[in-house]
């Protein structure tokens, strides 16, 4: 059986790849439309962050000798500290002004972090080994799945339903919502609205980071290997419909599998393909899949 | 004190155009025309982020599409400059209100993803492209002659060509914003509902910044091309979209001019500053990240900003126009 | 008066030029030369600071002077854009005084540099690229194509590959022209050598997951999977291969892979894996003796484009030093006699089209019990005689080549 001239288990093998990709691109966007959502910023940074997750993993295990695993734990709050300081410092003195300012400060972060790196690093990469736990591959019979994707999968619906709970189900979950839905009001309860902005910003970028680390032993490690990736990512947002975090997710799944099947039918398109999307949906649904029409 | 003030800001800004002329003397004339190029693009950029307060995140597709379609009268099609930058000037402008007519169906952060959005199509579309040569550039474009009269392969006839376009651009930029139909779209910036309400046809008004505004951004980008003699994929990468926002920013978005100031400063970064390598793209991080948080006016507007500051009798209509962070819509 | 204002003149226009033979004539008192490199971007470690650090090194082992003239070295970042790279060049050669750019890594820049040296007829040496436009169409008494070129590496991997048996490919290309150009030249090889291509697959340029390619190129059934990319790509091409256990019932052969990618691949991944390369670190004593002493400045060992810019930076050199004179086209004629005896390869010459022909390798990239030091990645599997690594001067377009 073939599927517009592909086998039925190649279609397969491709599509599961595709979730594999999606579930990258969900921990990503998952931290960018919480960050969206309440601080009204486009943090353009996202992907530095990403790629500094990645980078702040490699060296600690060179330097500091430790393992994959530590490195999965310590690294998200590492640069979620940074995050938050960025935060403190920075970001705080733009709030209530244009979302423009925003992205444009983000973007100069980019150019901070990117540049750093390459200067400190160089522009070639760094290996950066998976765990031993995780080595190997499945065969599923219409392909062979590497443990470690699947992994990845797991892992981020794993954050997903953690994050969506603390946001839905949580006392810190309501503030936020109550905080996103109006500022004014829920500050007027007592609410240290600031911090939670702080504690959102960097909790967002501490999930870039542990994308990053995660997407280290897939990839090399080196400092461009998030820089197309924001827009991407945004793009997903942007489709999901801003601020819904639920909608990220599962755009970024959706996403995964039509970049994973154009891959195979027009592959010189597989970077383009969502901005395709993107721009489709929201001529014709402009608020994003998810969203609400905001006024 | 008015008087003298305004007077004195004429004189200087005569000074410096008088001194453009003079520039080939002491600047190479080549990279003197390309920040001449950024200029226009610059200001051309500010038509919508200024004074409209519509954020493109595109425009490089317009900037690229008439240098790729310069490029290809001028080499494939053999046809003369002024010709060939018309041709990409009506090419992007077209561009431009078929883009501007999509996007402003939404507003402010969605609006500039639109754009984005589009402008990777356009970029794609130049990159599978045959006569692009993708990667490589369109290269080795003849210069020709200027109305059978003026022969562009000298670089000094070329300044003064390029000095002269820009100008013109310049001027109808300057135009605009003075007229009418730029008082509208501060309207639409200032308050969009308002300004329906007197009973004007805000997307018109809209499109037609747009296809100015991509027009506008064309000329500098044939220009480019014809400099160079080259067309290539940088001219359409989103980077190039952001590089004009950065100028813009710099420069001062309240102002006509200002954008150009922006323009010449980040191209006298990357020239004067390249052998640091790397180094000089974390200094034009730290730039934006200065420009957004203490210089929001950009150099021009922060200059006009004191001048209004010394007199304290400055109607008060002006001061408000210069808030910034209020004037793009979400 | 004006009478004798023109005899003056003639009479000092005469006393120049038989001033002219008896002293070596060096425009503007100075040799210098040009760095055109990546200094910011991705292929930074490539070129960047490597290229300069060589070449540098290249004008003190010559002793800092030629002809009694200071050798003064510029160094410029084209930021990868062919457009930033022509403006510099153009700068350079029109008021910076520069007699050579060297280097040029990124196939577009190199392109549009060699259509203004012949402009200009100032010459460049080509080390970081491998557009075969250099020596073809672009070609010129002023461009040099030094190190490697598209020709040489897909003749070099390819053939070895194909002569092992490897008959069925299946490409993984990058959808640019580089990418495009390096898969239709392997093909070609393989076609010749009565192989096939069973398939292609293109990618965007900066891919980072290419496991729905693997799974296509393992689908195809070819027996070797040929990678038509380098640096990022190419490192995470062969990383999901490796982690799909493509190399299980497949082969890779890498058609473009510098050093520091398989520095970046790390030995487990890379392992086995087949490149072509002019040149690298452990060759022979001054091999060795040149790393050493570039390692001790950039703190990484010289890839062949690095290698190449010190050996054709000393190349030039000699060549002034031989003609007498900075005259472009007297240097030019120089350098299409001279011979380079060198660390980077010995007999090497200039042929008419601007192309340096000189010896290629087929390496393995060792395993990581085999390596005993750090970069100490490749071992030698054969020698590619000069002869057959390089186009054939009768199929070059070059109008230079008298046919």
């Amino acid at each position: 059986m073939e599927i517009f001239g592909v086998p039925l288990q190649a279609f397969l093998g491709q599509i599961i790849l595709g979730l594999v990709n999606g579930a990258f691109y969900a921990v990503l966007s998952l931290g960018l439309a919480i960050i969206f959502g309440l601080l009204r910023i486009v943090n353009f940074a996202h992907g530095a962050f990403f790629m500094a997750g990645a980078f702040v993993a490699f060296i600690l295990g060179r330097h500091l000798n430790l393992g994959y695993w530590s490195s999965l734990l310590t690294v998200p709050v590492v640069v979620g500290l940074f995050g938050v300081l960025f935060e403190r410092l920075f970001l705080r003195r733009i709030y209530g002004l244009d979302p423009i300012y925003g992205l444009l400060l983000t973007f100069g972060l980019v150019l901070v972090i990117e540049g750093g790196f390459r200067v400190a690093f160089g522009s070639s990469g760094h290996p950066f080994p998976s765990p031993p736990e995780l080595r190997g591959v499945w065969n599923l019979g219409f392909m062979v799945l590497p443990v470690y994707r699947a992994f990845v999968i797991g892992v981020a619906i794993v954050v997903c339903l953690a994050t969506w709970f603390i946001i839905e189900k949580t006392q810190v979950g309501a503030y936020l919502r109550a905080a996103t839905e109006r500022p004014d009001l829920t500050r007027a309860f007592g609410i240290n609205v600031p911090l939670l902005l702080t504690l959102t910003y960097g909790s967002g970028v501490g999930l870039a980071a542990f994308a990053g680390v995660l997407a280290a032993p897939i990839q090399h490690v080196y400092p461009s290997m998030g820089s197309d990736l924001v827009i991407v990512v945004f793009a997903i947002v942007v489709i999901g419909g801003l601020g819904s975090i639920m909608g990220s997710a599962i755009t970024s799944l959706g996403l995964g599998v039509i970049e994973g099947l154009t891959k195979v039918y027009y592959s010189q398109a597989s970077t383009t393909v969502v901005f395709l999307v993107m721009a489709l949906v929201l001529l014709l649904r402009p608020a994003g899949l998810f969203g609400r029409e905001e006024t | 004190m008015l008087v003298l003030l305004k007077r004195s800001l004429i004189l200087a800004v005569v000074a410096a155009l008088l001194a453009v002329p003079l520039m080939p003397h002491f600047i190479y004339p080549v990279f003197a025309m390309k920040v001449m190029c950024f200029a226009l693009f610059a200001c051309a950029y500010n038509l919508l982020l200024g004074h409209t307060g519509i954020v493109s995140f595109g425009h490089a597709a317009f900037f690229g599409t008439a240098a790729y379609v310069t490029g290809y009268a001028m080499r494939e099609l053999g046809l003369p400059p002024e010709i060939s930058i018309a041709a990409g000037v009506i090419g992007s402008a077209g561009l431009g209100a078929a883009i501007g007519a999509l996007a402003i169906r939404r507003q402010g952060i969605y609006l500039a993803m639109i754009t984005l959005a589009l402008a990777q199509l356009v970029y794609f579309v130049f990159l599978q492209a045959e006569f692009t040569g993708a990667e490589d550039g369109m290269q080795e474009i003849p210069r020709g002659v200027l109305f059978g009269l003026i022969d562009l392969r000298s670089d000094f006839n070329l300044f003064y060509v390029v000095m002269a376009l820009t100008g013109a651009g310049l001027w109808l930029v300057y135009r605009i914003v003075n007229s009418p139909f730029g008082e509208v779209l501060r309207a639409i910036r200032e308050h969009e509902p308002r300004a329906r309400s007197l009973g004007y046809a805000i997307e018109k008004y809209k499109i037609l910044a747009f296809a100015l505004s991509a027009g506008l951004s064309g000329l500098a980008g044939s220009l480019k091309c014809i400099v160079f003699q080259l067309a290539s994929l940088t001219d359409v990468h989103w980077h190039m979209s952001g590089e004009v926002i950065l100028m813009t920013l710099l420069g001062g978005m309240p102002t006509v001019f200002g954008p150009a100031i922006g323009a010449i400063l980040v191209s006298a970064l990357h020239h004067y500053f390249d052998a640091l390598g790397a180094w000089v793209t974390i200094v034009i991080g730290l730039i934006f990240i200065l420009c957004v948080l203490v210089f929001r006016r950009g150099v021009a507007g922060q200059l006009h900003h004191m001048l209004q500051e010394r007199r304290p009798t400055a109607p008060s209509a002006e001061r408000r126009n210069l808030k910034e962070g209020q004037h793009a819509q979400v | 008066m004006v009478k004798s204002l023109r005899i003056s003149l003639a009479a000092s226009a005469a006393l120049a030029f038989s001033a002219l033979p008896s002293a070596a004539q060096v425009s503007d008192d100075v040799v210098r030369i040009g760095v055109l490199g990546d200094l910011s971007g991705i292929y930074n470690d490539l070129s960047g600071k490597g290229a300069i650090e060589a070449v540098k090194m290249a004008a003190e082992d010559f002793g800092g002077t030629v002809l009694g003239k200071k050798i003064d070295v510029v160094s410029a970042d084209h930021q990868n854009k062919p457009d930033v790279g022509a403006a510099k060049a153009r700068e350079w050669f029109d008021t910076g005084g520069v007699d050579l750019i060297n280097d040029l890594a990124n196939s577009g820049v190199a392109r549009a540099v060699a259509g203004v040296a012949r402009e200009k007829k100032r010459h460049i040496i080509v080390n970081g690229a491998s557009n075969m436009g250099i020596t073809n169409e672009l070609c010129s008494p002023y461009a040099i194509h030094y190190a490697y070129d598209a020709y040489s590496l897909a003749h070099g991997t390819g053939k070895a590959v194909v002569e092992q048996g490897g008959k069925t490919w299946f490409f993984l290309t990058v959808d640019f022209a580089f990418g495009i150009g390096l898969e239709q030249q392997v093909s070609n090889v393989v076609r010749a050598n009565k192989g096939r291509v069973v398939g292609a697959a293109r990618h965007p340029l900066a891919t980072t997951d290419f496991s729905s390619y693997i799974l296509q190129a393992q689908a195809s059934k070819a027996e070797i999977i040929g990678i038509a990319s380098t640096g990022a790509d190419a490192v995470n091409a062969i990383k999901a291969a490796v982690e799909f256990g493509a190399t299980k019932n497949q082969k890779l052969a890498a058609l473009l892979l510098w050093i520091e990618d398989v520095h970046s691949l790390g030995l487990p991944a890379a392992q086995g894996l087949l490149l072509t390369n002019a040149w690298y670190w452990d060759m022979n004593e001054d091999t060795r003796k040149f790393a050493k002493r570039f390692f001790d400045r950039v703190g990484k060992m010289p890839n062949m484009a690095q290698a190449a810019d010190y050996s054709s930076t000393m190349f030039y050199l000699n060549a002034v030093k031989a003609a007498g004179t900075d005259d472009p086209d007297k240097i030019s004629a120089k350098m299409r006699e001279m011979k380079v005896n060198d660390m980077f390869t010995k007999d090497g010459y200039v042929r008419a089209d601007g192309r340096f022909v000189h010896d290629m390798y087929l390496w393995q990239v060792k395993t990581p019990a085999e390596s005993k030091a750090p970069w100490d990645y490749l071992k030698p599997v054969a020698t590619i005689p000069a002869e057959q690594a390089f186009q054939p001067l009768s199929e070059s377009t070059c109008p230079l080549v008298k046919k």
